[in-house]
């Protein structure tokens, strides 16, 4: 199970380098959700499957949407079509593409051998999550949710658009 | 156990480089992204070494943080692109005092 590990801590490392060093946010973007899928891998193998799928549905599924909608939504016009006519030529998803190929190919893997080479490490599954998580720790749980719903507002306040001319919302010109 | 904590400290380095180093605020945030996810790896990395289910919890706390975290900021890009069409975060630098 070693080499797994060491394979995809080396896409991890190459894929955030990329990151931090492209200068289209969109090529950034894809580089980190190739990032973020070989942390759920080194997450499955060190026994946190729970962990490894909140990985990928949160982090890769909702917040890296959250930054396409935004990038999305900055660059209206011509340009934009020009941006997603690039999109399509093979320099800009070949890096992605065949580091996604590679971790698809460990993930085949360590689903294949699940029982086998896991023996050193203890997974601790959703179910023994779940307790600890509403046992102990239910006061970080109210807590996390009293934060989501101060993010909630907060993001509201700060993203509407305010009027230049000091109108109010229903007032005609 | 060692290898895993090192990864996550050299993860949370290159994010930290990218904070420092680019000033674009998109790239910021991401680079926060990153930071925040090696300290998660570092967590589960710790949580799975004991074989407690500690470490996974903190990471559901990190990525609510997280979530939150992203939700603002990125309405603060909006209102930063909308008054100064850039999203050089050296724009917004001033003070009005």
């Amino acid at each position: 199970m070693n080499e797994v590990y060491y394979i995809s801590a080396t896409i991890a490392l190459i894929s955030t380098l990329m990151v931090i060093t492209r200068l289209n946010a969109i090529h950034a973007l894809l580089y980190f959700i190739v990032s973020l899928f070989s942390v759920a891998i080194i997450f499955f193998i060190l026994g946190a499957p729970f962990a490894a799928a909140l990985e990928v549905i949160i982090y890769a599924g909702a917040i890296m949407v959250l930054f396409v909608f935004v990038i999305m939504m900055l660059n209206l016009g011509p340009e934009a079509i020009e941006q997603e006519r690039q999109l399509f030529r093979p320099e800009v998803w070949i890096g992605p593409g065949v580091l996604s190929f590679v971790l698809f190919l460990e993930f085949i893997y360590v689903i294949r051998n699940y029982g086998r080479h896991l023996s050193g490490v203890a997974v601790i599954g959703p179910k023994q999550v779940g307790i600890v998580l509403f046992g102990p720790y239910l006061l970080g749980v109210e807590l996390a949710s009293l934060l989501l719903l101060v993010g909630l507002v907060g993001a509201y306040h700060l993203g509407r658009r305010r009027r230049s001319s000091g109108l109010r919302k229903g007032e005609k010109q | 156990m060692e290898h895993g904590l090192i990864l996550a400290g050299m993860l949370f380095c290159i994010g930290l480089a990218g904070v420092i180093v680019r000033r674009n605020i998109i790239f910021t945030l991401l680079s926060i992204e990153i930071m925040l996810n090696a300290s998660g790896l570092a967590f589960v990395v710790a949580g799975s070494r004991w074989g407690q289910a500690d470490g996974q919890i903190i990471f559901i706390f990190i990525l609510a943080m997280a979530a939150a975290e992203v939700s603002v900021g990125l309405a603060l890009l909006l209102q930063l692109y909308h008054k100064f069409k850039t999203l050089d975060s050296d724009t917004a630098s001033r003070m009005r005092g």
